[in-house]
């Protein structure tokens, strides 16, 4: 795949550019929002599909069994607020009223991870994707521009059952070519190897990017793959790589337990064991700061992956 | 039949060792003339998404017993399937869920304080669709400690959400013990009307004043709002060692107390 910056824009206008195609499309598709409808960048839908628009104020339970109700009723709601409130806050509603009673409820969430920035760790959740992922039948999705974010907010809709889209606040390098098509649990090959595998999610695979980029030019071969749908994981992509490479780096914005990573590795101690270095939050909460601030204090950073393949490498030499 | 239906009650909770049969008993009344009576409903063709009928949502599910007995005796399954209650491999798991394709269920409930919410969202779908249906939901009184509940109550009120109507089952207990000790919900009609509700109360152990309260919600759907049938009952209700007491909210009965109680209802349409 041919990768180069188009531009700057922030996943979350992919998210709204999404949502607002989809209400052009599908009369079925309603929106909910608890008071961050500028955040989310649900604007032109509510502006342009107001009668389809649920204001809920700041009442993110009542938010996700209303869109369990409307889910019932026929429609395909998605819910729009931050991710912690998408999340930890409304854990139970999500866990009874949707993915156990196997409504159809996609819940969007912006803001996910260190790099919202200056607001600080109790906005920055990094525990979400584990949170979702543990839910029986939930789909995870933490798409990587804004290109994929709004090719993933339309592919949800056409997808019967609960799902859990993560995405952010900056403006990150927007790169996926707009043609390539979005398939759910289907990981996405960006560049070809054999020394090592990265599988990098979210907005850590533009830092994959220049890291893949940065070790051919130490002529090290590293494969990168791009998981954008956390669960259900690619587990043939995942063993094809690996098999070829034999060691792997795992590239999110998340908590080491409960993240990407996590899933990798117990896929890979399940049926083929190899080194594997984590690039992940280790157990700690954000801070304040810019996001390349944060990226860089917390081991998020471009040089941190190239630090990890090699590792990786060092690790398989020494079998 | 609401003699009938406690005698399910009392039998599915006794033949499982558990469940709850205090709340069951005392909705018993109104669960029946509300889908023997008052819903208009296809218990033949049942779909989640109800288009045209009226739904009902249990929010407090662990008065699963009275639900189930209303739902087969509507006919949306068979009446011998309550036999299977609580054990492995039931579609009557303890508390009701949509997960084993139960016909009758729409939405998974046990864990309190959601039902409002997935009845406003399912009244908002029905006025999408131009459907002029009602939405009914039943909470518990003590399920009102729920914050949840409130933002609801406080969404459908804005809203004014008036193909919706919610009911409370007041019947002053919990599992710790009467409300006024565990936590005071008091006046929960002015509470209700001060979030643009319009409460009716009654008593729900008297017939006459369930089917006459259920008429008149029905008439005034559609015009000032969502609706509470603030419904005052006795936890027991039909079985005089469980009335009035928060000790059967999750107890069932052994042997003896079990056969005691079904001396006291009668068997008028057929035990299952």
């Amino acid at each position: 795949m041919e990768i180069n910056i188009i531009n700057y824009q922030d996943t979350r206008s992919g998210f709204g550019a999404g949502i607002h195609a989809l209400g052009k499309q599908n009369p079925h598709v309603v929106a909910l929002c608890a008071d961050l409808t500028g955040s989310l960048k649900m604007d032109a839908f509510a502006r342009d599909f107001p009668e389809r628009f649920f204001q809920t104020g700041i009442a993110e339970a009542n938010m996700i069994g209303m869109a369990a109700g409307l889910a019932i009723g026929g429609f395909i709601p998605f819910t729009g607020t931050f991710a912690n409130f998408s999340t930890g806050r409304v854990y139970d509603q999500i866990r009874q009223s949707v993915a156990y009673s196997g409504t159809n409820v996609k819940i969007c969430a912006s803001h996910a991870g260190l790099t919202l920035g200056e607001d600080g760790a109790t906005h920055q959740i990094l525990e979400d994707i584990g949170l979702m992922k543990m839910l029986p039948g939930m789909t995870v999705i933490n798409p990587c521009d804004y290109n994929q974010t709004k090719a993933a907010t339309m592919a949800i809709a056409a997808y019967e059952g609960p799902v859990y889209l993560r995405f952010g606040r900056p403006k990150v390098p927007n790169f996926i070519p707009d043609t390539t098509p979005f398939v759910i649990g289907k990981a996405l090959m960006i560049a070809p190897g054999t020394d090592v595998s990265i599988f990098a999610t979210g907005h850590l695979v533009w830092k994959a990017v220049e890291a893949q980029r940065i070790l051919a030019s130490s002529g090290i071969k590293a494969e990168l793959i791009n998981i954008h749908t956390i669960k259900p994981l690619d587990e043939a992509a995942v063993l094809a790589s690996v098999k070829k490479t034999a060691c792997v780096v795992t590239a999110e914005e998340h908590q080491m337990h409960g993240g990407l990573g996590d899933s990798i590795a117990q896929l890979l101690g399940r049926f083929h064991p190899a080194p594997i270095e984590m690039v992940a939050v280790r157990d700690k909460f954000g801070q304040s700061g810019t996001p390349e601030e944060l990226l860089a204090v917390y081991g998020l950073e471009t040089a941190d992956i190239v630090a990890a393949a090699m590792k990786a490498i060092e690790r398989k030499k020494g079998h | 039949m609401a003699s009938q239906v406690r005698r399910d009650i009392i039998r599915m909770v006794h033949a499982c060792q558990s469940g709850h049969p205090g709340g069951s008993l005392g909705c018993a009344d109104f669960m029946t003339a509300l889908y023997f009576d008052q819903m208009r409903h296809k218990p033949d063709h049942f779909t989640i998404q109800g288009f045209n009928e009226d739904l009902f949502f249990l929010s407090n599910g662990h008065i699963s017993p009275v639900f189930y007995s209303v739902l087969a005796r509507t006919g949306y399954f068979p009446i011998d399937e309550l036999a299977t209650f609580r054990q492995l491999h039931t579609r009557l798991q303890g508390h009701p869920t949509t997960h084993e394709g139960l016909p009758g269920v729409r939405i998974a409930s046990g864990s309190l304080g959601q039902g409002l919410s997935v009845a406003c969202g399912a009244a908002r779908a029905k006025k999408l669709r131009h459907d002029d249906a009602l939405v009914f939901v039943l909470m518990g009184d003590g399920e009102q400690q729920e914050g949840q509940v409130w933002e609801a109550a406080m969404y459908a009120g804005a809203h004014k959400l008036s193909n919706l109507v919610a009911i409370i089952d007041h019947n002053g207990q919990q599992i710790d013990g009467p409300l006024e000790k565990v936590l005071p919900v008091d006046s929960l009609k002015a509470k209700y009307e001060a979030f643009g509700w319009q409460v009716k109360p009654f008593d729900g152990n008297d017939m006459h004043q369930v089917v006459a309260t259920l008429n008149a919600a029905r008439a005034d759907a559609g015009k000032d709002g969502p609706q509470l049938l603030l419904m005052k009952t006795e936890m027991g209700k039909g079985v005089d060692f469980m009335e009035g007491t928060h000790k059967w909210h999750g107890v069932a009965p052994n042997d003896e107390q079990a056969a005691n109680a079904l001396s006291q209802l009668e068997e008028t349409f057929g035990d299952y």
